[in-house]
C-alpha cells in the first residue's frame, strides 16, 4: 500500500509543481520581454489582482488533481487490485469465491472473465472429487464383496505376502487354524491366524519357498495358472494339504503381470480323511489276506478231493475243509460289506441348504412327475445338513408311487422346526420335512415296502432305499394320517445346520465381523530389512496387553488372574483377533481386589493355571512389540514366571504411561482413564484385562501422531525417550 | 531215502491238505501248530525241509526262519516259506530272513508238490 500511497502522492503534487513551474518560467520570461513603464503598469495590476492570478492556479492544480486521481485509481490501482485478487485465487483451488470487478470496463470484463474461469474451476474440480468418491465407493464394495465371498467360501482361504505375511484370511480357515492350535481353549488358533502374522508358524519356511519355486518354473515356462500342491503336518499333529496359487501383477501393470506379489494358500484339513482311507486301506489289505489263506485252503482241500483213491474218510474231511472255508469267505465278505456301508454314512457329504431352496428344488422335481405341488407352510428361516441329491430323489421316489400306484395328483410340502415333545422348551435340532396329500391312505406294509426297496422313478433307480437316505442323515422317516383333513402325510426328520455338536472344521459358521480379516496394504510392506527400532510406530506390529492381578506386588506372592489382549497390525486396531483368559492363581483374591476387577474367586476355579496360559499368550505374542499401560508392572508378573513357564518376552515392550508423558508433558495425569478421557477414546469395560487392553491400544494408536509431532518417529526412539523420563525411574 | 517233511502251519484246513499230498507222495511228514513247537521238531527230528507259514502264534515263520539260519547244526535245513501275505515286500522280507522259496497262497498243490521234489532234489 505504501508504494501506491507514493505514486498518488506524486501524482497529486506534480501537476501542481508544474503548474507553478509554468506560471513562474512564463512570468519571467514576460517580465523580460516588457518595457520599464509596461512593467509598472503590469507590477502595479499583480500588485492588486495578484491572488486572482494563484487562486487561478490552485482551482487548476486542483481540477488536474481530481482528473490524474480518478484515473489512478481507475486504471492503476484497480488493475493492482485484479492482479492480487487473480494470485490469490490461483495460489489455491479451495479460494473459489468471485472477484469483484472495479476499475475501467477493459479491467472489469477481465475480472468477469476469471470469475467465469473460477466458476469452471470450481465444476471441474466438483466433478473429479464425485469420480473420486464413486471410484473409491466402488473399490469398498468390491473388496467388501470379495470380504463377503471369501468369508462364505466353505474352503479355507489365506493370502499371504511374499514375507508370508497374512494379509486376508476367512472364517473357514480360522477355524481351521483353531483345529490346529495346540492350545484351542485359550488362544483360539489366533496365535496362528491374524492379519500381519506369519504364516510360517504353521508351515515349514521351505515348503512354502519349494512350492512358489515350482510355480515361479512353471510361470518361465509359460504356464497360465500354475498352482503347487503340498501336504504337511503340522505341530498338533493335524495334516493339512494347501494348494497355492500365486497373486499376481496386473497384466497392465509396467513390470508385467508375472511378478509374484504373494500367494493364496487352500487348505483342507485331510486329517480325517487320511485316518478313512488307512482304515480302508488296512480293512481291505486284511480282507485280502484272509481271502488268499481261506482261497489256499479250499484250492488244495478241492485239489486232493479230485486225487482217484481218496478214501470215504478223507473224502469226508477235505469236504468238511471246503465247507469250513466257504462259510468263513461269506463271513468275511458280509463283515467288509457292513463295515463298507458304515464308512459310507460317515463319509457322506452332507452339506448346509437353505430349508426354502431345498423345498423350492423338491417342488420342481415333483412338478416334472405330473403332480401338483403347493408348499405354504416353510419356515423360511431353516437351515438344513442335508444331502440334496438323494433326499430329493427319496421325495421323487415317494411322489412317483404316489402319483403312479395311487393316482395322487396334488402333493403339498412342509418343512418346520421339530421340537423335542417332553421338551417343547429345548433347542431345535432338526427339521421336519413333510410330503402330504389329501385323500387315499395305504397300508403299512405298503409304506414299509417303499420305504425299504430301491428308490425308482420312472426309468431311473437307484442302490439306495428311501430308508438308507434318511440313516445317511441320521434322520427318521414315518407315515402318519390326519384324519381330519382326510389327508396323509410322509414325515421325514433331518438335521438342522450347525445344530451337530462341538465345531468341527465340517461345521459352517456365518461370520459376523468378515468385513475386518483383510487388509490388502500389507502387500506393499515387507519385512525390508530395517531394524525393528528403525520402524516407525505406525507400522510396528503390537499386542496390546493388560493383567488383573490379585494384588500390586509380584514379588510377595501376588498373582496373575486374567490375561487379555489385542492387536494392532499396520496401524490399526485388531478387534477381531484378541486374547482373552481367566488364569487360577491358586491362592485367595483379596476383597479389595474384588471390588476393582470383579473376579470373584469362583470365576477362577476350573480355569487354568499360569503355566498353561502363559505359553499360550506367549504364543499370541510372538513377533509382535508388546504394548501396556504401566507395562512395567505387567512385566514384572510375566518375568517371575519364566523360569516356571519356560517362556520369555524378549520382544521390545512400548509403556502408554511413558509414551503420554513424552507426548504431552505438561499434562499432571497420565493414567489411561484420563489420557484416553484427554484423546477422546471412549472407555468402556474398563477393569476386565481385554477393555484395558482395547482402551490402551486406542490410547497408543492416539499417541502416535503427537509423538510424531514431538519428533519421536520410530521405535527406537519412542524407547530411548520413555527411558529417560521421570516415570521411568518408578520401580516396582 | 524218505525225506521228512516238516508242515508247521496253525491252520488245521491247509495242513490236513498238504499232510495228505506230502504223504501220498512218500515223505515222512510232520506237523507243528507254532512256531516254538517247530523250532523244537526242526532240532529233534532234523527234517529235510520246512513249509513254514509265516503268520503262526508264539513265533511267526519270519522268527523261526532267521533262528534256523543263526544256528550253525540247523543252517542246512531247506526252507519254502508259505504265505496269504504277496506282496512284493512280504515275499522280500521272507526271502531276507533266509527262507529258499516263497510261495503265495493259494497256489497249486501240484505246483507245490513239484517245487518241495525239486527242493528236495538238491538238498540229496
Amino acid at each position: 500500500m505504501k508504494r501506491v500511497d507514493k505514486a498518488l502522492a506524486a501524482a497529486l503534487l506534480a501537476p501542481g509543481l508544474l503548474l507553478a513551474l509554468f506560471g513562474l518560467g512564463g512570468g519571467a520570461w514576460l517580465w523580460a520581454t516588457l518595457a520599464p513603464h509596461e512593467r509598472d503598469t503590469l507590477a502595479a495590476v499583480i500588485e492588486t489582482r495578484g491572488m486572482l492570478l494563484v487562486l487561478l492556479g490552485l482551482v487548476l492544480w486542483a481540477l488536474a488533481a481530481w482528473a490524474l486521481n480518478r484515473l489512478y485509481h481507475t486504471h492503476v490501482a484497480a488493475a493492482a487490485r485484479l492482479l492480487d485478487q487473480a494470485r490469490s485465487r490461483s495460489g489455491s483451488t479451495d479460494a473459489t469465491h468471485a472477484i469483484e470487478p472495479a476499475g475501467s470496463a477493459a479491467l472489469r470484463g477481465i475480472g468477469e472473465s476469471l470469475n467465469e474461469l473460477l466458476r469452471q474451476r470450481k465444476d471441474l474440480h466438483e466433478q473429479m472429487a464425485a469420480k473420486v468418491a464413486e471410484a473409491a465407493r466402488h473399490i469398498d464394495q468390491e473388496r467388501a464383496r470379495l470380504a463377503a465371498l471369501m468369508a462364505e467360501l466353505t474352503q479355507a482361504v489365506v493370502v499371504c505376502n511374499l514375507d508370508g505375511r497374512i494379509l486376508l484370511y476367512n472364517q473357514r480357515a480360522r477355524m481351521q487354524f483353531r483345529a490346529l492350535s495346540s492350545a484351542p481353549e485359550l488362544a483360539g488358533g489366533a496365535e496362528l491366524i491374524g492379519l500381519g502374522r506369519s504364516i510360517y508358524s504353521v508351515f515349514e519356511r521351505r515348503l512354502v519357498a519349494h512350492a512358489l519355486e515350482n510355480i515361479q518354473a512353471r510361470l518361465q515356462r509359460g504356464a497360465m495358472h500354475p498352482t503347487a500342491q503340498f501336504v504337511t503336518t503340522t505341530r498338533a499333529g493335524q495334516l493339512l494339504r494347501a494348494m497355492m496359487t500365486p497373486v499376481r501383477g496386473a497384466s497392465g501393470e509396467a513390470k508385467g503381470g508375472d511378478e509374484i506379489h504373494g500367494f493364496v494358500l487352500m487348505l483342507d484339513n485331510i486329517t480325517r480323511e487320511f485316518e478313512a482311507d488307512s482304515a480302508r486301506d488296512a480293512l481291505l489289505h486284511g480282507f485280502t489276506e484272509g481271502t488268499r489263506a481261506s482261497l489256499g485252503n479250499l484250492q488244495a482241500a478241492v485239489e486232493m478231493l479230485e486225487m482217484p483213491d481218496l478214501d470215504a474218510a478223507m473224502r469226508e474231511r477235505f469236504q468238511a475243509v471246503v465247507r469250513d472255508e466257504a462259510q468263513a469267505m461269506t463271513q468275511r465278505v458280509r463283515e467288509l460289506a457292513a463295515r463298507g456301508a458304515q464308512d459310507l454314512s460317515t463319509r457322506w457329504p452332507l452339506e448346509d441348504m437353505h430349508g426354502a431352496d431345498f423345498i423350492a428344488a423338491a417342488q420342481r422335481r415333483l412338478e416334472t412327475l405330473g403332480l401338483r405341488v403347493s408348499a405354504h407352510e416353510v419356515d423360511a428361516a431353516l437351515w438344513l445338513k442335508v444331502d440334496s441329491f438323494s433326499l430329493l430323489m427319496a421325495l421323487a421316489s415317494l411322489g412317483s408311487r404316489l402319483f403312479g400306484e395311487h393316482d395322487i395328483q396334488r402333493v403339498e410340502l412342509r418343512l418346520g422346526v421339530a421340537r423335542s415333545e417332553r421338551d417343547p422348551g429345548s433347542d431345535p435340532m432338526r427339521a421336519h420335512l413333510d410330503l402330504l396329500w389329501i385323500g387315499q391312505a395305504m397300508s403299512t406294509e405298503t409304506v414299509i415296502g417303499w420305504e425299504t426297496e430301491p428308490m425308482r422313478i420312472g426309468a431311473d433307480s437307484s442302490a439306495l432305499s428311501v430308508r438308507e437316505v434318511v440313516q445317511r442323515h441320521g434322520g427318521e422317516f414315518w407315515f402318519e394320517r390326519e384324519r381330519v383333513r382326510h389327508a396323509a402325510f410322509f414325515r421325514f426328520l433331518l438335521p438342522l445346520a450347525g445344530a451337530r455338536g462341538p465345531l468341527d472344521d465340517n461345521t459352517f459358521v456365518r461370520g459376523e465381523s468378515r468385513p475386518e480379516y483383510y487388509d490388502f496394504d500389507l502387500f506393499a510392506q515387507t519385512e525390508s530389512s530395517r531394524a525393528l527400532d528403525e520402524r516407525s510406530l505406525a507400522e510396528l506390529s503390537c499386542t496390546v496387553f493388560d493383567t488383573e492381578t490379585t494384588g500390586l506386588n509380584p514379588s510377595q506372592g501376588d498373582e496373575i488372574i486374567q490375561i487379555g489382549a489385542t492387536r494392532i497390525v499396520a496401524g490399526k486396531l485388531r478387534r477381531q483377533e484378541t486374547f482373552e483368559q481367566l488364569v487360577d492363581p491358586q491362592r485367595d483374591i483379596p476383597a479389595t481386589g474384588v471390588a476393582i476387577h470383579g473376579i470373584e474367586p469362583a470365576m477362577v476355579r476350573g480355569q487354568p493355571t499360569i503355566d498353561t496360559v502363559l505359553p499360550a499368550f506367549h504364543a499370541f505374542a510372538q513377533d509382535t512389540v508388546l504394548v501396556g499401560h504401566n507395562a512395567a508392572f505387567d512385566m514384572r508378573f510375566l518375568q517371575l514366571k519364566e523360569e516356571r513357564t519356560g517362556v520369555r518376552f524378549e520382544q521390545p515392550v512400548l509403556d502408554t504411561l511413558l509414551l503420554s508423558a513424552l507426548a504431552q508433558p505438561n499434562q499432571e495425569s497420565h493414567g489411561l482413564e484420563d489420557i484416553a478421557a484427554r484423546l477422546g477414546v471412549p472407555v468402556m469395560g474398563r477393569h476386565t484385562a481385554l477393555g484395558d487392553a482395547i482402551v490402551t491400544a486406542e490410547v497408543f494408536l492416539k499417541l502416535i501422531p503427537l509423538l510424531q509431532a514431538a519428533g519421536i518417529h520410530t521405535l527406537g526412539q519412542a524407547r530411548e525417550a520413555a527411558q529417560k523420563t521421570l516415570y521411568a525411574r518408578l520401580q516396582y | 531215502m524218505t525225506h521228512k517233511v516238516l508242515i508247521a502251519d496253525d491252520e488245521p484246513n491247509i495242513v490236513i491238505s498238504l499232510e495228505y499230498l506230502l504223504g501220498r507222495a512218500g515223505y515222512r511228514v510232520l506237523v507243528a501248530r507254532d512256531g516254538q513247537q517247530a523250532i523244537d521238531m526242526i532240532r529233534s527230528e532234523r527234517p529235510a525241509l520246512v513249509l513254514l507259514d509265516v503268520m503262526m502264534p508264539i513265533k511267526s515263520g519270519h522268527e523261526v526262519c532267521a533262528e534256523l539260519r543263526a544256528d550253525e547244526t540247523l543252517r542246512g535245513t531247506r526252507v519254502l516259506m508259505l504265505s496269504a501275505k504277496g506282496r512284493a515286500t512280504d515275499i522280500d522280507k521272507g526271502l531276507g530272513v533266509g527262507a529258499d522259496a516263497y510261495m503265495t497262497k493259494p497256489f497249486s498243490t501240484k505246483e507245490l508238490a513239484a517245487k518241495v521234489a525239486e527242493m528236495l532234489g538238491a538238498a540229496s
